[in-house]
């Protein structure tokens, strides 16, 4: 479905990524590391269509991303990415009413209705349903997450992008999330790429793991040189083994690029 | 003992300490006024207690020999309806180019220069400008408050537009949103608040250019009033109106910030 041809960012003399290549299957459910300023978030931006890249090419079903963002590509953010006007029924019907509702982005009467029916069972199925009519402020950061991603899957978009979505929560609600986002996998089987800090994270979630790393690294010009995949395999087959040698390798970055890192 | 900045008074010691001014203030101007009264029974500089009542009986509940109308009520009528015209007008177009500024970046290339240019002229200097071209109408009085306060909502608003954070707008396109469904959904339903915290703290100009107004060219209104009774050192007049004005002053924000609590809760729990 997704194909990425030798492609490169760069902004200015910064150099963010290059030489990235690989082609992504409908379905798949890709995790991203690395450390930080290693390119994965300007990749996700890319595929989000808020960035285009400098060389190269990133393309769906044979033609390049849409320059804007578009319906296909459904988002969640670490925080801000539900709206703190609108409860957590009317955050989840207005995905609907956008679409429906091209002058007013409403709903009323019967359409409404069918339109709340449908917000009413993705909350139920992430576990929202008590708490319909509370605002965002109202609601925990496990919850707000929740409703973020419930927001995004009613749209039923083909590819879902989550930004370190679990970044800034417990890990007993990480946990509960990372089931979640699973059984939610499962039962959709839209494509999921997820950003994360975490590479335990990585390796539970997920059919495929990506490494972004820089190959080439200048310790006093770390930006000469951009970040490319350094590892990418099918989760499930690994081994500790593996899961080591990732955060050997990631060490090197670590103490040249000297911030908090990849989580052990 | 605590440090003095960590000391907070409990609710009985913070209503005595903030009622303490005030009560100084009106023990000051009674000893003063009692002092020069004692001395000149015809002094009108601080008048006492007792004429200023006086006053407000004959502005307020008698009617004019001559009109038949009640002053003070007639004055706050006109003078409610200018200002209300023009910060309505100002907020209106405020809102409008506030959320047009910030939302598309073509608009703000566009106009965002000319609003802060056009934010640096002292309004008051155009006054003259407004009297020749509309005449000494309301229309001149009512412009001259909308233009005093409009490019600051304008500003204002553009800016809290673009505090607005990204994710929100980019989230609000997965949806499939359009520009214009942005601006509907989620930009000014989350903008109101902020219009209304924007128009309460233009009020004060507003009321300084609507009293300028008056004071130059009206026939009626509470700056009109007070400039006309000047002639006559009438501080028995003026004394009561400024403290009119300040009470109606305080009730217009009151208002707004009730209506603001009362519609946009989200919004004050989440600036808390």
């Amino acid at each position: 479905m997704i194909e990425v041809k030798n492609l490169w960012k760069n902004y200015g003399d910064n150099v963010v990524l290059e030489h990235v290549n690989t082609t992504v299957a409908a379905g798949e459910f890709i995790t991203i590391v690395g450390t930080s300023g290693c390119g994965k978030t300007t990749f996700l931006r890319m595929l989000l269509g808020i960035e285009k890249p400098t060389r190269g090419a990133l393309l769906l079903d044979g033609k390049p991303f849409p320059e804007e963002p578009s319906e296909e590509r459904g988002i969640v953010f670490q925080k801000y990415s539900v709206f703190p006007h609108l409860t957590v029924l009317k955050n989840t019907l207005l995905g609907i009413e956008l679409g429906e509702s091209r002058l007013l982005g409403k709903l009323f009467g019967k359409p409404r209705k069918a339109a709340e029916d449908k917000a009413k069972e993705i909350l139920e199925s992430v576990g929202l349903s008590h708490v319909l009519h509370l605002y965002p402020h109202e609601l925990s950061g496990g919850m707000q997450q929740r409703l973020a991603i419930a927001q995004a899957l009613i749209k039923n978009p083909r590819i879902l992008l989550l930004d370190e979505p679990f970044g800034a929560l417990d890990p007993g609600i990480r946990a509960d999330m990372h089931e979640l986002i699973l059984s939610l996998w499962k039962k959709t089987g839209v494509t999921i790429f997820m950003i994360t800090h975490d590479l335990k994270e990585g390796f539970y979630l997920g059919t495929r793991l990506w490494v972004f790393d820089k190959v080439r690294l200048d310790p006093d010009n770390v930006n000469a040189y951009g970040a490319s995949i350094t590892y990418d395999i099918a989760v499930g087959k690994t081994d500790r083994k593996i899961y080591k040698d990732i955060d050997h390798s990631l060490d090197k970055s670590r103490k040249i690029l000297g911030e908090e890192g990849v989580e052990k | 003992m605590k440090r003095l900045m960590n000391r907070q008074p409990d609710s009985l010691v913070r209503y005595i300490l903030g009622a303490i001014p005030f009560i100084l203030i009106l023990v000051l101007y009674i000893v003063s006024s009692e002092a020069r009264l004692a001395e000149n029974p015809q002094d009108k500089l601080l008048p006492s207690l007792q004429s200023m009542a006086d006053a407000v009986d004959t502005m307020a509940l008698q009617p004019s020999k001559r009109s038949g109308e009640y002053f003070l009520w007639n004055d706050t009528l006109s003078s409610l309806k200018r200002l209300g015209m023009g910060v309505g007008l100002a907020a209106l177009i405020g809102l409008v180019f506030g959320i047009l500024n910030g939302v598309i970046p073509l608009v703000r290339a566009n106009l965002s220069p000319f609003v802060t240019a056009f934010s640096l002229v002292p309004p008051l200097a155009v006054l003259p400008i407004l009297f020749i071209v509309f005449g000494l109408d309301e229309f001149s009085k009512v412009a001259l408050i909308a233009i005093g306060i409009t490019p600051f909502i304008i500003r204002d608003l553009q800016a809290k537009v673009l505090e607005l954070p990204s994710e929100q707008l980019i989230k609000a396109q997965t949806l499939g949103a359009s520009t214009w469904l942005v601006i509907v959904r989620v930009v000014l339903p989350q903008i109101l608040p902020r219009l209304i915290e924007a128009v309460r703290l233009s009020l004060g100009a507003a009321w300084l250019f609507l009293i300028a107004a008056e004071a130059i060219a009206s026939t009626d209104g509470l700056g009109y009033r007070i400039f006309l009774v000047r002639r006559y050192l009438s501080m028995d007049i003026i004394l009561p109106y400024v403290l009119w004005i300040t009470l109606l002053a305080f009730f217009t924000d009151y208002t707004l910030r009730y209506i603001s609590n009362k519609f946009f809760p989200w919004f004050h729990a989440m600036s808390k």
